[in-house]
Parts: structure tokens; C-alpha cells; sequence
């Protein structure tokens, strides 16, 4: 019998109700584990107090410098002992799920077998918010033999303090339509090339990479990565006039015009009489059998995904498919979120090739985030700081129309150099026509 | 003592071993999907081959029998293959339509409800809390549990204008992250210090520099190098308590909860968005937030009733209006929604563009 937990009247409170209880979950635990118990008690007493009790300190696994997060009881008694003793050490291990976060049934269980066997609490989260799968109470003791355990398996630490950080990509190519690049490939691709900035931590701050298959960012990539690769295509929406029809069918002409043509931002898709349609190398069209057809203008889309999300299959990506990378995306501290913003508006990524550029652009960000980020600063804090343009030039990456809302309302810059500037434009519009 | 074993330097592992064999078959050549109910989603396959997905919420935090008990539902119910979406649901994958019902009644049986697909609100997304954080000023998974509770029906059902996803944060660093409604702590009183410790624990530059308004310098305090805030200047925004924990920003009394409505990070119709500033000043009333699970409520059954097909918190608000928003819901407004930090121009009404 394992010793009892305080009285929990709070987290009682958070057993009842229809969905799934974190705390029974935590009982469960806490039943045959004094492990367990101790810090269910602190838990409870932070709800009574309103206060966290954790603090930080140094743990971690030989030859690594990151990728465990220390968490010591601050709860002490008068003597400064810990009120829970159990609950003096309790880390979690940060590990690098399977890319797209897929597992079997075998796998899972070998998970908790190689976590409780050498010492884990038991307790897993799956996942964090950075996509680490998190084995959450371990003694400083055992941290090692944990590890060992998950790295025998083919498990790796993710990263945590100011360090490259364990990546996220979505379901993709595996089981959606959306899909414009093979996004595990592409996160194992740039994470595990880099993988030292990872485990040992020497950067000004954190930096993420994140991949998602198709503009609809399923991994919010835009907002919560430093470099977000994000699927597109530059030919045209493939139309299943068939499919088209199907939808046209069950939802008919208002649902049509509601929700498919007056939601097109950029106005891109219109209705025409059938008989007045012209076909074009860059206007496709579906007709929708009643004497009327609808058009879509690619050269005026911009890729937003929300015709496709409404017509599956009806509506597809293009077959010329690639990559925006977006820069900068970041949380609150300490500017302000940040929205990643373009600097490459398309490249492709199928060939070997392919893909070992998008490593050499990830490794440039990253060298150039080192060289010039202050300390604590993000990559969009250091854009922020330093401008997008002098970003772009020590990437060496053209400056293209793609990367803005608007050009600039003031005239507050040095154009003493326009004609040099001017060429280079030139030279970047012959390159990209070849 | 026993040699160290050196680590191998795997990284990320390849998903292709734990992958549905259909899914690594057809991987890139999907063709085709649909939403036949609530939790339940159908991919075809430019082959022809199918898979149906059966998603279920979890509480995220799992103890091992919980995993072991969804692996064997995995095995006896689908084809033993499963992913976790970035909000925590379990996602069961498998080839034959009819397994999908039994499927369902299994996960059910056990708890776990289905839903969290197309148009539902699914999981919350949260962070840590109490349970690991070191820095938190309430239990994110507590939150996370006591307001789905309260959206469950959301959950389980597909009756909102277009998806909504939900975030929770501990304190303003916003782990939780960007959502159409999200949960944040907002502290409102500066940091309380501990002036004995701030030398031993803090590197005073450091901590200097992290502030977003200037308002922390070197001071001496009772003859000990310390730090000191200018309260006038100070925002309680507590970014100076993870580099210095003598500065504790948390109060079990003054630290509220703001509500922020409108992010979205999908590029669908409108250009990605941050989520805005609607109600702060909420209690930590843990363990169920009542007060902000109404608030939630309200927001979000406005929304219900007043969005239009497909259209997203931002969309719904864009089309409507600020103004609208705040009558429609009945939250006040005040001078704090006013942006007031960098760049805040922009966010300025500069027209004669008003709805009466």
C-alpha cells in the first residue's frame, strides 16, 4: 500500500464532468505509487494556494546539455525539507516523437515498459507544445537510465533552454490531399542535419522549425516557428468537374455563392454563363451542368486553401507543388508576437537537391540568428531590431514583392544607391524567368 | 563508477515503421476526403484505398495504464496504428468502415469522447500549470479540463460556424499559444521582491534587459545589490520572473485571467491573425473557473448564433464589426483594448468607417 496523498477536495472537483480527467489519471498513479503521491500533493496544494512550487536547476544526461527540464520542490517545511519528499525531484525528459507524431499500439506500450522499468513515474504527456513527447517525474538519479532506455529504442532528447527545438510537422502526405512536400521527410531532413544545436544548447535563444503540408498550417508554423515551411503550388487548382458537380448537388446555388465564391479573398472565382466561358492557360473552370460555370482565375489566387477545404477532391492543389519559408514567427516576449513573414515565396522540394538547400537556408538562419541575435532575443525580435532587408542580405536572399503588404509610405530611406539596386532586381527577374 | 554510455544522436525518428501500411502505400496520393459525423473523418486514396479515422480527446497528461488501455483498443477495435494531433486527441486510423462504429462505442465506454473534427471546438491546447511549470500562475490542466467539461456538447458535435480551437496559458508568455479564443493569465501587479535573495540568484543585467518598458535598474537595498521596479512604468507583464524568481510576479489574489478571441494561424480566406484583447480582470477561481467558462460561453455562443458558414471567430468579427462584437456579447469595453504599444497606429479606426 502506498502512502496516502493530503486530502484533494480541489482536484476532486476535476474527476467529475464528461471529459477525460487528468487527475484520475494522476490518481491512478498516485494509487500504488509513493512516487506519485507526493507530488498530487503538491499539486493540491497549489490549487489551495493559487501558487507553483517547481523550480528550475541542472540535470541532464552525459554528453548532452539540454533536453531534460529539472523541476525541485520549493514546498519546504520549517526545518526547509521538503513538505512532499517524494516530490524533491521531478523531471521530465523531453523526446523527439516520430515525425507527424505516429505510433503503434507495440510502440506504446514499449514506451511505458522503458519508462516505468527504469524509473519514470509512469506519467506521459503527449504532447507539449513544442511536439515533445514528455515523460514527466523522474529522480536526477534515474534521469540516465531513462534516457539510455529511450535512446536504445531509437529515441532521441528534443531540445529546451536557447537551443535549436524539437520540431512538429502535420499529418501531410501520410493521409491528406492538401499535401504539397514530404513533410517528415523535410523535418528530419533539417533537424537531425543540425541536431548538435539541439543537444547542446549555445544559441542567443530558442529557435523552432516547424512544417506544415499545405497553407491551412495544420502545426500553426506562421505564428509559433523562427522558420516555417509551409506547402504551395504555382500551377493551377486541379478541378474534378465531377466532384464539383457532387458538391453543387447536395448544397446548391446559395451555398455555392455563399460559402465557395464570395469567400475567395481575392475574388478569384466568378460564375459565367457556360456558353460565354473561354478557357485559358491560367483559367480553369468546371461546368456545373445548368448552363453555368464556375471559373477560377489562378493567376489572381492566392493559395489561401479555403475553396479546397469546402469542395474536397472537387478542388486540389496543383501538381507544381513547393515551399513558402516564412521567417520570424514567435510568443509575446518581448516585442510582441510576432507573425513569420516570407522570404522565400517558392522553391521546390522533391529532389535530393531540393532538400539540401532547404538545409543550407535552414543553417544560414540558424548561423545568422548566432552571429547577431542578442541574448534572450528571437529571430523576429532581431528582424525587428536589425530590418528585414539587412536580414535578407546577410542570408543572401533576393528581395522579391512577395515579401510585403505594401511598400513603405515614407521617405525616410537612402536611394543613393537605387541604380545598383535596380540591377539587382534585373538580375534576380532574368534568374528566376530561366 | 561505471563508464557513461556516450547518447546516439538519432534525433527525430522516422515515422514510416509506426505508419498505417495503407498510409505509407498511398503516402502523397490522397486524393479525396470527407466528414461522414462528428470525430469521423474518410480519406481516399488516388488508388482507390480508404482509411477511416476515429479521433477521441484526451487529458493529455496520461498515466501508462491509460496509454497501455488505448493501445488495446487500438489492437482489438482498429488496426493497431495511431497519431496525436497537436491538441492532444488520439487519432485511430484503419481500413474498414465497419470496424468504425464498434470503434467509437469502445473509446466512448472508456471516457474518451469523439469529436474535435471540422466544425467542433476541439481540445484546448495548454501548458503545463502547476503540474511542471516553475514559473505558472494557475493548473493549465485544470482549465483545460473545467472548460471543456462545460463545451463538451462542442466537442462531440459539429455545429459552430467553422472550427474553433481553444488555448489556455499559465501566464502572458502564452505557451498555450494563438487561438479563436484563448485563456491567458494576466498579472496586474508588479513583482513583489525579495531583495535578500535578487544578488545570489539573478544575473541583474540580464534581468534588466528582459523588461519591455525599461522599467527594472540596479538599485542597492539595504546595503545589497539588488533590483528595483518603477512601478509606474511596470506593465505586470512577469517577464523578468524567469530570469530572477526573487522577483514573484505571481499573486493568489491579483493574478487574473484575461480572455483574447480571433487568432488564427491558417492562411484560409483571411491572411493568419493574432487574437485580440476582449475581457481581462477574471479570478483564478481554480479548480472549475466558473467565471471564465462564462465568459467562454458567451463569446462563443454569440458566435454560434451569429457566424456564417465557414467563417472563423476573425471572419465572424471582421464582417460584424468591434462594435458589434462587444454589444452582441455584452462584454465592456475599455480604455485597456486600446492598443498602446508599438506600432498601435495600425490599429486605430483612420476613417469615417463606422456601423450605426
Amino acid at each position: 500500500m502506498a502512502k496516502k496523498t493530503i486530502d484533494t477536495p480541489l482536484l476532486d472537483q476535476l474527476e467529475s464532468g464528461p471529459g477525460p480527467s487528468f487527475v484520475t489519471n494522476l490518481k491512478r498513479l498516485a494509487k500504488d505509487s509513493d512516487y506519485m503521491a507526493d507530488p498530487v500533493s503538491q499539486l493540491e496544494t497549489s490549487s489551495q494556494h493559487r501558487k507553483g512550487y517547481w523550480k528550475g536547476g541542472t540535470v541532464g544526461v552525459f554528453g548532452y546539455g539540454g533536453g531534460i527540464i529539472p523541476r525541485f520542490t520549493e514546498l519546504k517545511d520549517e526545518n526547509h525539507q521538503p513538505l512532499f519528499p517524494e516530490a524533491a525531484e521531478f523531471h521530465t525528459l523531453r523526446i523527439q516523437p516520430p515525425a507527424g507524431m505516429h505510433y503503434t499500439s507495440d510502440l506504446l506500450r514499449k514506451i511505458c515498459d522503458a519508462w516505468v522499468d527504469n524509473g519514470g513515474s509512469g506519467l506521459l504527456g503527449f504532447h507539449g507544445q513544442s511536439g515533445d513527447l514528455m515523460l514527466q517525474g523522474c529522480k536526477t538519479e534515474d534521469v540516465q537510465r531513462a534516457f539510455d532506455a529511450f535512446n536504445e529504442m531509437g529515441f532521441d532528447l528534443g531540445g529546451a533552454g536557447p537551443a535549436l527545438r524539437t520540431s512538429m510537422s502535420c499529418v501531410g502526405a501520410a493521409r491528406c490531399e492538401h499535401s504539397n512536400f514530404d513533410e517528415a521527410k523535410a523535418l528530419r531532413y533539417v533537424i537531425n542535419n543540425n541536431i548538435d544545436d539541439m543537444h547542446r544548447p549555445a544559441l542567443p535563444y530558442k529557435f523552432k522549425f516547424k512544417f506544415s503540408g499545405c497553407p491551412n498550417d495544420c502545426v500553426n508554423a506562421i505564428q509559433r516557428s523562427d522558420f516555417a515551411t509551409i506547402g504551395t503550388w504555382r500551377d493551377n487548382i486541379r478541378v474534378n468537374e465531377e466532384q464539383v458537380r457532387d458538391y453543387y448537388k447536395a448544397h446548391g446555388m446559395n451555398d455555392l455563392v455563399n460559402d465557395v465564391i464570395s469567400k475567395c479573398p481575392t475574388k478569384a472565382i466568378t460564375l459565367v454563363p457556360s456558353d460565354k466561358f473561354q478557357a485559358s492557360e491560367h483559367v480553369y473552370a468546371a461546368n456545373l451542368g445548368d448552363g453555368n460555370t464556375l471559373c477560377i482565375d489562378n493567376k489572381n489566387c492566392v493559395r489561401c486553401m479555403h475553396c479546397l477545404n469546402v469542395i474536397p477532391g472537387g478542388l486540389r492543389t496543383g501538381l507544381d507543388k513547393g515551399v513558402t519559408i516564412l521567417i520570424g514567427g514567435k510568443s509575446v516576449l518581448k516585442i510582441g508576437a510576432t507573425m513569420g513573414t516570407v522570404v522565400v515565396p517558392f522553391m521546390k522540394l522533391e529532389s535530393d537537391e531540393d532538400f539540401e538547400r532547404l538545409n543550407e537556408l535552414a543553417r544560414n538562419a540558424i548561423d545568422f540568428f548566432a552571429e547577431n541575435a542578442l541574448e534572450h532575443e528571437r529571430t523576429g525580435e532581431m528582424i525587428e531590431r536589425i530590418g528585414i532587408a539587412n536580414f535578407l542580405e546577410g542570408m543572401d536572399l533576393p528581395v522579391d514583392p512577395n515579401m510585403i503588404s505594401e511598400p513603405r509610405a515614407n521617405p525616410y530611406f537612402r536611394s543613393d544607391d537605387w541604380d545598383e539596386q535596380v540591377e539587382k532586381w534585373n538580375e534576380y527577374k532574368q534568374s528566376t524567368a530561366a | 563508477m561505471a563508464e557513461l554510455r556516450p547518447p546516439i544522436e538519432s534525433g527525430a525518428p522516422d515515422p514510416m515503421p509506426y505508419m498505417h501500411p495503407v498510409m505509407v502505400k498511398n503516402y502523397g496520393k490522397w486524393a479525396f476526403h470527407s466528414h461522414p459525423k462528428p470525430g469521423v473523418l474518410y480519406h481516399r486514396a488516388e488508388s482507390g484505398d480508404e482509411v477511416w479515422t476515429v479521433k477521441a480527446g484526451t487529458a493529455r497528461q496520461l498515466d501508462h495504464y491509460t496509454v497501455r488501455e488505448l493501445a488495446d483498443i487500438a489492437d482489438k477495435y482498429a488496426d493497431g496504428f495511431v497519431r496525436f494531433t497537436i491538441r492532444s486527441n488520439i487519432e485511430y486510423m484503419g481500413t474498414e468502415e465497419s470496424k468504425v462504429e464498434p470503434l467509437i462505442k469502445a473509446l466512448n465506454d472508456k471516457g474518451y469522447p469523439i469529436g474535435g473534427t471540422a466544425n467542433s471546438v476541439s481540445m484546448i491546447a495548454h501548458t503545463q500549470g502547476f503540474l511542471h511549470c516553475d514559473i505558472p500562475g494557475s493548473d493549465a490542466s485544470g482549465a483545460a479540463k473545467a472548460v471543456m467539461d462545460e463545451l463538451h456538447h462542442e466537442f462531440i458535435n459539429c455545429e459552430m460556424p467553422n472550427r474553433v480551437k481553444l488555448s489556455t496559458s499559465c501566464c502572458e508568455i502564452n505557451c498555450g499559444g494563438q487561438a479563436d479564443i484563448a485563456i491567458i493569465m494576466q498579472h496586474t501587479k508588479p513583482p513583489k521582491i525579495n531583495h535578500d535573495l535578487v544578488a545570489n540568484v539573478c544575473e541583474r543585467p540580464s534581468v534588466v534587459a528582459r523588461c519591455p518598458v525599461a522599467a527594472i535598474r540596479p538599485a542597492l537595498v539595504n546595503g545589497k545589490p539588488s533590483l528595483e521596479v518603477d512601478e509606474k512604468k511596470c506593465i505586470c507583464c512577469g517577464a523578468c520572473y524567469p530570469p530572477c524568481p526573487p522577483m514573484q510576479i505571481n499573486d493568489p489574489e491579483h493574478s487574473k485571467f484575461a480572455i483574447w478571441v480571433g487568432g488564427k494561424n491558417s492562411n484560409a480566406r483571411s491572411k493568419p491573425t493574432f487574437h485580440k484583447l476582449v475581457a481581462s480582470g477574471l479570478p483564478n477561481n481554480l479548480p472549475r473557473l466558473p467565471e471564465v467558462a462564462e465568459v467562454v460561453k458567451k463569446i462563443l455562443y454569440t458566435y454560434k448564433a451569429d457566424g456564417k458558414p465557414w467563417e472563423r471567430m476573425n471572419d465572424w468579427i471582421e464582417r460584424i464589426g468591434w462594435p458589434a462584437f462587444f454589444e452582441k456579447t455584452g462584454l465592456p469595453f475599455t480604455k485597456d483594448h486600446i492598443d498602446n504599444w508599438r506600432g498601435s497606429r495600425v490599429n486605430l479606426n483612420a476613417s469615417t468607417h463606422i456601423r450605426f
